[in-house]
Protein backbone atom coordinates (compact mmCIF):
# COMPACT_ATOMS: atom_id res chain seq x y z
CA UNK A 1 0.00 0.00 0.00
CA UNK A 2 1.01 3.47 -0.70
CA UNK A 3 1.22 4.99 2.65
CA UNK A 4 1.30 8.85 4.20
CA UNK A 5 0.96 10.17 7.58
CA UNK A 6 1.43 13.43 9.56
CA UNK A 7 0.20 14.42 13.12
CA UNK A 8 -0.33 12.64 15.69
CA UNK A 9 -0.16 12.79 19.59
CA UNK A 10 1.64 11.89 22.42
CA UNK A 11 5.38 12.83 23.39
CA UNK A 12 7.96 10.04 21.58
CA UNK A 13 9.49 8.17 24.13
CA UNK A 14 12.89 7.47 23.76
CA UNK A 15 14.01 3.53 22.98
CA UNK A 16 17.32 3.05 25.48
CA UNK A 17 17.70 0.13 23.61
CA UNK A 18 18.38 1.83 20.11
CA UNK A 19 19.99 1.48 16.36
CA UNK A 20 23.55 2.25 17.92
CA UNK A 21 23.04 -1.37 19.97
CA UNK A 22 22.18 -3.12 16.75
CA UNK A 23 25.21 -1.68 14.57
CA UNK A 24 27.61 -3.12 17.73
CA UNK A 25 26.06 -6.21 17.85
CA UNK A 26 26.20 -6.88 13.69
CA UNK A 27 23.06 -6.05 11.95
CA UNK A 28 23.45 -8.73 10.05
CA UNK A 29 23.21 -11.06 12.52
CA UNK A 30 19.90 -13.67 12.22
CA UNK A 31 18.12 -13.37 15.12
CA UNK A 32 15.50 -11.08 16.61
CA UNK A 33 16.33 -7.50 15.18
CA UNK A 34 16.99 -4.53 18.06
CA UNK A 35 14.36 -2.13 17.86
CA UNK A 36 14.80 0.97 15.51
CA UNK A 37 15.94 4.31 17.15
CA UNK A 38 14.28 6.74 15.14
CA UNK A 39 15.76 9.60 17.71
CA UNK A 40 19.22 8.56 17.10
CA UNK A 41 20.59 11.17 14.72
CA UNK A 42 23.51 8.32 13.05
CA UNK A 43 20.17 6.02 12.82
CA UNK A 44 18.36 8.79 11.05
CA UNK A 45 21.71 9.30 8.36
CA UNK A 46 21.69 5.71 7.87
CA UNK A 47 17.74 5.61 6.52
CA UNK A 48 18.18 8.93 4.74
CA UNK A 49 21.33 7.07 2.18
CA UNK A 50 19.52 5.98 -0.77
CA UNK A 51 20.60 2.22 -1.36
CA UNK A 52 20.48 0.14 -4.82
CA UNK A 53 18.13 -2.61 -4.36
CA UNK A 54 17.59 -5.60 -6.14
CA UNK A 55 14.26 -7.39 -6.74
CA UNK A 56 14.79 -10.83 -5.80
CA UNK A 57 11.15 -12.88 -5.83
CA UNK A 58 7.45 -11.40 -6.76
CA UNK A 59 4.57 -12.70 -5.80
CA UNK A 60 1.07 -12.09 -7.00
CA UNK A 61 -1.14 -11.55 -3.89
CA UNK A 62 -4.34 -10.52 -5.44
CA UNK A 63 -5.47 -9.66 -9.22
CA UNK A 64 -4.54 -6.21 -8.27
CA UNK A 65 -1.39 -6.47 -5.50
CA UNK A 66 2.00 -8.00 -5.73
CA UNK A 67 4.67 -8.56 -3.26
CA UNK A 68 7.93 -7.26 -4.07
CA UNK A 69 10.86 -8.48 -2.06
CA UNK A 70 14.01 -6.73 -2.16
CA UNK A 71 17.81 -7.35 -1.59
CA UNK A 72 19.07 -4.01 -0.01
CA UNK A 73 22.70 -4.17 0.79
CA UNK A 74 23.28 -2.50 3.84
CA UNK A 75 19.50 -2.45 5.27
CA UNK A 76 19.72 -1.00 8.71
CA UNK A 77 16.82 -3.05 10.86
CA UNK A 78 13.15 -1.62 10.53
CA UNK A 79 10.57 -2.06 12.97
CA UNK A 80 7.07 -3.60 12.08
CA UNK A 81 4.92 -0.61 10.80
CA UNK A 82 7.63 1.62 9.09
CA UNK A 83 7.71 2.48 5.35
CA UNK A 84 10.46 2.83 2.82
CA UNK A 85 10.80 5.74 -0.32
CA UNK A 86 11.26 4.51 -3.50
CA UNK A 87 12.99 6.04 -6.36
CA UNK A 88 12.59 5.17 -10.22
CA UNK A 89 14.54 6.86 -12.70
CA UNK A 90 13.55 6.78 -16.35
CA UNK A 91 16.01 6.49 -19.31
CA UNK A 92 15.59 10.10 -20.17
CA UNK A 93 16.44 11.21 -16.04
CA UNK A 94 13.27 11.45 -15.06
CA UNK A 95 12.71 10.13 -11.58
CA UNK A 96 9.20 9.23 -9.49
CA UNK A 97 9.15 8.59 -5.84
CA UNK A 98 6.68 6.76 -3.90
CA UNK A 99 6.32 5.82 -0.37
CA UNK A 100 5.49 1.85 0.95
CA UNK A 101 4.70 0.46 3.82
CA UNK A 102 7.13 -2.24 4.82
CA UNK A 103 5.37 -5.82 4.50
CA UNK A 104 8.23 -8.03 5.88
CA UNK A 105 9.57 -8.38 9.67
CA UNK A 106 12.64 -6.98 11.20
CA UNK A 107 13.90 -10.56 11.30
CA UNK A 108 13.37 -11.10 7.59
CA UNK A 109 16.88 -10.29 5.70
CA UNK A 110 16.06 -7.46 3.19
CA UNK A 111 12.47 -5.84 2.92
CA UNK A 112 9.41 -6.90 1.03
CA UNK A 113 6.42 -4.15 -0.18
CA UNK A 114 2.89 -4.78 -1.32
CA UNK A 115 1.83 -2.91 -3.87
CA UNK A 116 -2.16 -2.23 -5.27
CA UNK A 117 -2.16 -1.43 -8.50
CA UNK A 118 -3.57 2.17 -8.77
CA UNK A 119 -5.23 2.00 -12.25
CA UNK A 120 -3.60 5.15 -13.97
CA UNK A 121 -1.05 5.10 -11.64
CA UNK A 122 2.83 5.89 -13.16
CA UNK A 123 4.44 3.79 -10.71
CA UNK A 124 2.25 1.07 -8.61
CA UNK A 125 1.31 -0.39 -12.55
CA UNK A 126 4.72 -0.91 -13.15
CA UNK A 127 5.68 -2.51 -10.04
CA UNK A 128 2.45 -4.69 -10.57
CA UNK A 129 2.94 -5.48 -14.28
CA UNK A 130 6.44 -4.71 -15.62
CA UNK A 131 9.24 -5.34 -12.62
CA UNK A 132 10.63 -7.80 -13.14
CA UNK A 133 13.50 -10.59 -10.42
CA UNK A 134 16.84 -8.72 -10.95
CA UNK A 135 15.29 -5.22 -11.78
CA UNK A 136 16.91 -2.66 -10.11
CA UNK A 137 15.89 0.53 -8.03
CA UNK A 138 17.20 3.06 -5.44
CA UNK A 139 15.20 2.91 -2.07
CA UNK A 140 16.11 3.96 1.38
CA UNK A 141 14.54 3.69 4.89
CA UNK A 142 13.13 2.99 7.26
CA UNK A 143 10.74 5.39 8.13
CA UNK A 144 8.25 6.64 10.19
CA UNK A 145 8.55 6.05 14.60
CA UNK A 146 5.52 6.07 15.39
CA UNK A 147 2.91 3.84 13.61
CA UNK A 148 5.38 0.79 14.97
CA UNK A 149 4.90 -2.29 16.75
CA UNK A 150 7.66 -4.12 18.56
CA UNK A 151 7.18 -7.35 21.10
CA UNK A 152 8.14 -5.64 24.04
CA UNK A 153 5.70 -3.17 23.26
CA UNK A 154 3.16 -5.99 24.71
CA UNK A 155 -0.44 -6.09 23.94
CA UNK A 156 -2.72 -7.03 24.00
CA UNK A 157 -3.47 -6.00 19.88
CA UNK A 158 -6.40 -4.88 18.05
CA UNK A 159 -5.73 -4.48 14.48
CA UNK A 160 -8.21 -2.89 11.98
CA UNK A 161 -7.43 -2.93 8.28
CA UNK A 162 -8.79 -1.57 4.98
CA UNK A 163 -8.03 -2.91 2.23
CA UNK A 164 -4.33 -3.01 1.45
CA UNK A 165 -3.93 -1.35 4.88
CA UNK A 166 -3.56 -4.72 5.85
CA UNK A 167 -0.01 -4.21 4.61
CA UNK A 168 1.70 -2.53 7.99
CA UNK A 169 0.05 -4.58 10.16
CA UNK A 170 0.91 -7.58 8.54
CA UNK A 171 4.44 -6.81 9.08
CA UNK A 172 3.12 -6.65 13.16
CA UNK A 173 1.35 -10.00 12.59
CA UNK A 174 4.81 -11.54 11.22
CA UNK A 175 7.39 -9.75 13.15
CA UNK A 176 5.22 -11.46 16.58
CA UNK A 177 5.09 -14.77 14.90
CA UNK A 178 9.14 -14.48 14.31
CA UNK A 179 9.48 -13.99 17.92
CA UNK A 180 7.32 -16.08 19.00
CA UNK A 181 5.37 -13.41 21.03
CA UNK A 182 2.14 -15.22 22.45
CA UNK A 183 0.70 -11.59 22.73
CA UNK A 184 -3.00 -11.34 22.27
CA UNK A 185 -4.36 -10.09 18.87
CA UNK A 186 -7.19 -9.39 17.14
CA UNK A 187 -7.42 -8.25 13.06
CA UNK A 188 -10.70 -7.02 12.21
CA UNK A 189 -10.23 -6.98 8.09
CA UNK A 190 -12.25 -5.05 5.73
CA UNK A 191 -12.45 -5.87 1.99
CA UNK A 192 -14.28 -5.27 -0.79
CA UNK A 193 -14.34 -9.35 -1.86
CA UNK A 194 -12.35 -12.50 -0.90
CA UNK A 195 -10.60 -11.84 -3.73
CA UNK A 196 -9.31 -8.26 -2.47
CA UNK A 197 -7.87 -9.85 0.55
CA UNK A 198 -4.02 -10.07 0.52
CA UNK A 199 -1.90 -12.71 2.62
CA UNK A 200 -5.00 -15.34 2.58
CA UNK A 201 -2.96 -18.27 3.25
CA UNK A 202 -0.76 -16.92 5.77
CA UNK A 203 -3.87 -15.39 7.17
CA UNK A 204 -5.55 -18.67 7.75
CA UNK A 205 -2.13 -20.32 8.96
CA UNK A 206 -1.96 -17.04 11.65
CA UNK A 207 -5.55 -18.28 12.89
CA UNK A 208 -5.18 -21.80 13.09
CA UNK A 209 -1.60 -21.91 14.21
CA UNK A 210 -0.76 -18.54 15.36
CA UNK A 211 -3.53 -18.06 17.80
CA UNK A 212 -4.80 -15.01 16.05
CA UNK A 213 -8.13 -13.72 16.29
CA UNK A 214 -9.46 -12.91 13.06
CA UNK A 215 -12.50 -11.03 11.77
CA UNK A 216 -13.56 -10.44 8.39
CA UNK A 217 -16.09 -8.01 6.71
CA UNK A 218 -16.75 -8.12 3.05
CA UNK A 219 -18.78 -4.81 1.90
CA UNK A 220 -19.38 -5.82 -1.50
CA UNK A 221 -19.44 -9.53 -2.83
CA UNK A 222 -19.18 -11.89 0.28
CA UNK A 223 -18.33 -15.03 -0.56
CA UNK A 224 -21.59 -17.40 -1.41
CA UNK A 225 -23.16 -19.01 1.56
CA UNK A 226 -21.31 -16.22 3.90
CA UNK A 227 -22.75 -16.29 7.04
CA UNK A 228 -20.06 -13.34 8.98
CA UNK A 229 -20.25 -9.50 8.75
CA UNK A 230 -20.99 -8.39 5.27
CA UNK A 231 -21.21 -4.51 6.01
CA UNK A 232 -19.25 -1.38 6.43
CA UNK A 233 -17.45 -1.15 9.70
CA UNK A 234 -19.76 0.07 12.51
CA UNK A 235 -19.99 0.46 16.20
CA UNK A 236 -21.41 -3.03 16.76
CA UNK A 237 -19.17 -4.63 14.45
CA UNK A 238 -15.93 -3.44 16.58
CA UNK A 239 -18.15 -4.20 19.90
CA UNK A 240 -18.14 -7.99 18.91
CA UNK A 241 -14.82 -8.11 17.71
CA UNK A 242 -12.84 -6.31 20.56
CA UNK A 243 -11.23 -6.19 22.75
CA UNK A 244 -13.18 -4.12 24.83
CA UNK A 245 -11.87 -0.87 26.28
CA UNK A 246 -11.09 -2.92 29.73
CA UNK A 247 -8.38 -5.04 28.37
CA UNK A 248 -6.46 -1.32 26.91
CA UNK A 249 -5.17 -2.84 23.75
CA UNK A 250 -3.17 -1.50 22.03
CA UNK A 251 -4.60 -0.25 18.56
CA UNK A 252 -3.92 -0.07 14.82
CA UNK A 253 -5.52 1.33 12.36
CA UNK A 254 -4.60 1.69 8.37
CA UNK A 255 -6.65 2.07 5.35
CA UNK A 256 -8.25 4.44 3.37
CA UNK A 257 -9.10 8.02 5.23
CA UNK A 258 -12.59 7.91 5.28
CA UNK A 259 -11.81 4.30 6.97
CA UNK A 260 -9.55 4.75 9.22
CA UNK A 261 -11.51 8.20 10.13
CA UNK A 262 -14.61 6.25 11.29
CA UNK A 263 -12.74 3.35 13.02
CA UNK A 264 -10.83 5.73 14.65
CA UNK A 265 -14.12 7.81 15.44
CA UNK A 266 -16.11 4.38 16.86
CA UNK A 267 -13.17 3.48 18.98
CA UNK A 268 -13.03 6.65 20.84
CA UNK A 269 -16.67 6.67 20.89
CA UNK A 270 -16.66 3.04 22.79
CA UNK A 271 -14.18 4.29 25.23
CA UNK A 272 -10.96 3.59 23.97
CA UNK A 273 -8.74 6.70 25.06
CA UNK A 274 -7.47 8.55 21.95
CA UNK A 275 -4.22 8.06 23.28
CA UNK A 276 -3.95 4.15 22.51
CA UNK A 277 -5.15 4.49 18.95
CA UNK A 278 -2.36 4.80 16.69
CA UNK A 279 -4.06 5.83 12.70
CA UNK A 280 -2.59 5.57 9.13
CA UNK A 281 -4.17 6.86 6.32
CA UNK A 282 -3.65 6.94 2.48
CA UNK A 283 -5.23 7.26 -0.58
CA UNK A 284 -4.29 6.11 -3.98
CA UNK A 285 -1.55 8.85 -6.08
CA UNK A 286 -0.34 5.80 -8.09
CA UNK B 1 23.67 9.24 -10.42
CA UNK B 2 20.38 7.45 -10.22
CA UNK B 3 20.81 4.41 -12.31
CA UNK B 4 18.03 3.54 -15.31
CA UNK B 5 15.26 1.46 -13.61
CA UNK B 6 14.58 -1.01 -16.56
CA UNK B 7 11.07 -0.74 -18.05
CA UNK B 8 10.53 2.32 -16.11
CA UNK B 9 9.47 5.84 -18.59
CA UNK B 10 7.43 7.38 -16.14
CA UNK B 11 3.71 9.03 -17.25
CA UNK B 12 3.57 11.38 -19.67
CA UNK B 13 5.29 14.20 -17.62
CA UNK B 14 3.19 15.91 -16.13
CA UNK B 15 2.74 19.63 -17.38
CA UNK B 16 3.24 21.28 -14.24
CA UNK B 17 5.25 24.89 -14.15
CA UNK B 18 8.26 23.68 -12.91
CA UNK B 19 8.96 26.34 -10.70
CA UNK B 20 5.99 25.11 -8.39
CA UNK B 21 6.55 21.92 -7.85
CA UNK B 22 9.35 21.04 -5.55
CA UNK B 23 11.57 17.74 -6.22
CA UNK B 24 10.01 14.42 -5.41
CA UNK B 25 6.40 15.88 -5.30
CA UNK B 26 3.88 15.17 -7.55
CA UNK B 27 0.18 16.95 -8.09
CA UNK B 28 -2.62 15.60 -6.45
CA UNK B 29 -5.95 17.55 -7.04
CA UNK B 30 -7.89 16.04 -4.20
CA UNK B 31 -6.65 16.40 -0.48
CA UNK B 32 -5.43 13.69 1.55
CA UNK B 33 -6.19 13.78 5.01
CA UNK B 34 -2.91 12.42 6.57
CA UNK B 35 -2.84 12.24 10.84
CA UNK B 36 -1.33 10.01 13.17
CA UNK B 37 -3.98 9.82 15.88
CA UNK B 38 -8.29 10.00 16.00
CA UNK B 39 -9.52 13.22 15.21
CA UNK B 40 -10.36 15.47 18.16
CA UNK B 41 -13.29 17.83 18.54
CA UNK B 42 -13.10 20.69 20.87
CA UNK B 43 -16.25 22.37 21.35
CA UNK B 44 -15.59 26.27 20.12
CA UNK B 45 -17.23 27.51 23.40
CA UNK B 46 -14.06 26.21 24.50
CA UNK B 47 -11.66 26.76 22.06
CA UNK B 48 -9.00 29.08 22.56
CA UNK B 49 -5.63 30.46 21.01
CA UNK B 50 -3.02 31.32 23.12
CA UNK B 51 0.41 32.31 22.98
CA UNK B 52 2.90 31.79 25.50
CA UNK B 53 6.54 30.73 26.62
CA UNK B 54 9.32 33.88 26.99
CA UNK B 55 6.93 36.41 26.23
CA UNK B 56 6.00 39.51 28.32
CA UNK B 57 2.94 38.38 29.14
CA UNK B 58 0.71 35.36 27.47
CA UNK B 59 -2.26 36.24 25.58
CA UNK B 60 -4.96 34.05 24.76
CA UNK B 61 -7.89 34.74 22.00
CA UNK B 62 -11.43 33.01 22.09
CA UNK B 63 -12.67 31.60 18.81
CA UNK B 64 -14.66 34.78 18.63
CA UNK B 65 -11.97 37.18 19.01
CA UNK B 66 -9.93 35.48 17.10
CA UNK B 67 -12.81 35.47 14.07
CA UNK B 68 -12.97 39.14 14.94
CA UNK B 69 -8.81 39.69 13.71
CA UNK B 70 -8.74 41.20 10.74
CA UNK B 71 -8.58 38.05 7.92
CA UNK B 72 -5.94 37.56 5.23
CA UNK B 73 -7.09 34.63 2.30
CA UNK B 74 -3.80 33.64 0.96
CA UNK B 75 -3.78 31.16 -2.18
CA UNK B 76 -0.98 28.97 -1.75
CA UNK B 77 0.92 25.44 -2.96
CA UNK B 78 1.15 23.40 0.23
CA UNK B 79 3.88 20.32 -0.22
CA UNK B 80 3.31 16.95 1.61
CA UNK B 81 6.22 15.29 2.74
CA UNK B 82 4.42 11.53 1.92
CA UNK B 83 5.13 13.58 -2.05
CA UNK B 84 1.92 15.36 -2.89
CA UNK B 85 1.88 18.38 -3.75
CA UNK B 86 -2.10 20.89 -3.98
CA UNK B 87 -1.61 24.22 -5.88
CA UNK B 88 -3.65 27.27 -5.85
CA UNK B 89 -4.76 26.32 -2.00
CA UNK B 90 -7.46 29.06 -0.73
CA UNK B 91 -7.74 29.37 2.85
CA UNK B 92 -8.77 32.11 5.47
CA UNK B 93 -7.43 33.25 8.41
CA UNK B 94 -5.18 35.51 10.50
CA UNK B 95 -2.08 36.52 9.91
CA UNK B 96 0.82 35.18 12.97
CA UNK B 97 1.78 38.84 12.47
CA UNK B 98 -1.42 40.33 13.93
CA UNK B 99 -1.42 37.53 16.75
CA UNK B 100 3.03 38.53 17.45
CA UNK B 101 1.70 41.72 18.00
CA UNK B 102 0.08 41.30 21.08
CA UNK B 103 3.39 40.48 22.99
CA UNK B 104 7.23 41.50 23.43
CA UNK B 105 9.18 38.44 23.02
CA UNK B 106 13.25 37.81 22.03
CA UNK B 107 12.05 34.23 21.24
CA UNK B 108 13.60 32.73 18.18
CA UNK B 109 11.72 29.85 18.24
CA UNK B 110 8.29 28.56 18.19
CA UNK B 111 6.66 25.14 19.06
CA UNK B 112 3.12 25.19 18.09
CA UNK B 113 0.58 22.81 20.39
CA UNK B 114 -2.58 21.34 19.51
CA UNK B 115 -5.90 19.17 20.47
CA UNK B 116 -4.68 15.47 20.76
CA UNK B 117 -0.98 16.44 22.27
CA UNK B 118 0.60 17.35 18.74
CA UNK B 119 3.73 19.76 18.57
CA UNK B 120 5.70 21.02 15.75
CA UNK B 121 8.92 23.01 15.89
CA UNK B 122 9.39 26.06 13.85
CA UNK B 123 12.02 29.00 13.81
CA UNK B 124 10.15 32.26 14.68
CA UNK B 125 11.23 34.49 11.66
CA UNK B 126 9.44 31.46 9.87
CA UNK B 127 5.96 31.89 10.88
CA UNK B 128 6.38 35.64 10.56
CA UNK B 129 6.97 38.05 7.55
CA UNK B 130 3.65 37.55 6.48
CA UNK B 131 4.30 33.40 5.71
CA UNK B 132 2.13 31.69 8.04
CA UNK B 133 -1.59 32.34 9.25
CA UNK B 134 -4.20 30.65 11.60
CA UNK B 135 -6.32 29.32 9.20
CA UNK B 136 -10.20 28.73 9.65
CA UNK B 137 -11.81 28.47 6.38
CA UNK B 138 -10.27 26.34 3.18
CA UNK B 139 -12.21 26.83 -0.23
CA UNK B 140 -14.65 29.03 1.47
CA UNK B 141 -16.10 26.30 3.88
CA UNK B 142 -15.15 26.35 7.76
CA UNK B 143 -12.39 23.81 7.87
CA UNK B 144 -13.90 20.38 8.44
CA UNK B 145 -12.16 18.45 11.07
CA UNK B 146 -10.26 15.96 9.38
CA UNK B 147 -8.22 19.00 8.08
CA UNK B 148 -7.49 20.42 10.52
CA UNK B 149 -10.54 22.17 11.75
CA UNK B 150 -11.49 24.04 13.94
CA UNK B 151 -8.40 26.04 12.92
CA UNK B 152 -4.80 24.95 11.64
CA UNK B 153 -1.51 26.28 11.11
CA UNK B 154 -1.00 27.31 8.16
CA UNK B 155 2.88 27.72 6.91
CA UNK B 156 2.84 26.49 3.50
CA UNK B 157 6.59 27.45 2.53
CA UNK B 158 7.76 24.22 5.07
CA UNK B 159 6.78 20.24 3.91
CA UNK B 160 2.93 20.31 5.36
CA UNK B 161 3.11 18.49 8.87
CA UNK B 162 4.52 22.00 9.91
CA UNK B 163 1.42 23.70 9.41
CA UNK B 164 0.27 21.43 12.51
CA UNK B 165 -3.71 20.76 12.47
CA UNK B 166 -6.11 21.62 15.25
CA UNK B 167 -3.52 24.00 17.09
CA UNK B 168 -4.12 25.86 19.95
CA UNK B 169 -1.32 27.88 20.93
CA UNK B 170 2.00 29.11 20.03
CA UNK B 171 4.96 28.44 22.44
CA UNK B 172 7.77 30.46 22.31
CA UNK B 173 11.21 29.56 23.14
CA UNK B 174 15.13 30.78 22.92
CA UNK B 175 15.88 27.39 22.26
CA UNK B 176 14.71 24.47 19.69
CA UNK B 177 13.95 21.43 19.96
CA UNK B 178 12.25 18.82 18.44
CA UNK B 179 8.37 18.49 17.90
CA UNK B 180 6.28 15.26 17.49
CA UNK B 181 7.22 14.21 13.49
CA UNK B 182 10.57 16.23 14.04
CA UNK B 183 11.44 13.41 17.34
CA UNK B 184 10.56 10.65 14.65
CA UNK B 185 13.12 11.10 12.21
CA UNK B 186 11.87 13.74 10.15
CA UNK B 187 13.86 16.78 8.95
CA UNK B 188 13.89 19.47 11.59
CA UNK B 189 12.92 22.30 9.18
CA UNK B 190 11.15 20.70 6.37
CA UNK B 191 11.82 23.12 3.66
CA UNK B 192 10.59 21.13 0.39
CA UNK B 193 12.90 23.38 -2.21
CA UNK B 194 15.90 21.08 -0.56
CA UNK B 195 14.23 17.85 0.24
CA UNK B 196 14.77 18.22 3.23
CA UNK B 197 12.26 14.82 4.14
CA UNK B 198 14.10 13.09 6.97
CA UNK B 199 17.02 13.77 9.16
CA UNK B 200 20.38 13.79 7.03
CA UNK B 201 18.66 15.15 4.42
Amino acid sequence: MERAEVPGRLTPVRRLVGGLLARLRGADRPGPAEPVDTRDPAVAAEAAEWRLATVVALRRETAHARTVVLDVPGWPKHAAGQHVDLRLTAEDGYQAERSYSIASPPEDPGVAITVDRIPDGEVSPFLNDILLKGDQFELRGPFGGYFNWRMEDGGPLLLVAGGSGLVPLMAMLRHRQATASSVEVHLLLSARSPDDVLYQDELHALSTVQAVTISQTFTRRPPPGWDGFARRIDREMLQTVGPSPAAMPKIYICGPTAFVEQAAELLVGLGHPPGTIRTERFGPSG
Amino acid sequence: MSPVTRGFHGRPHQQVNATRLPPGQSIRTDFPVLSATPTPHTPLDEWTFEISGAVDRPVSWTWDELRALPAQTPTVDIHCVTKWSKLDTRWRGVSIDTLLAAVQTQATFVLATCDGGYTTNLPLLDVSGGRAWIVYEYENQPLPPEHGGPARLLVPHLYFWKSAKWVRGLTLRDFDAPGFWEGYGYHNYGDPWKEQRYQGD
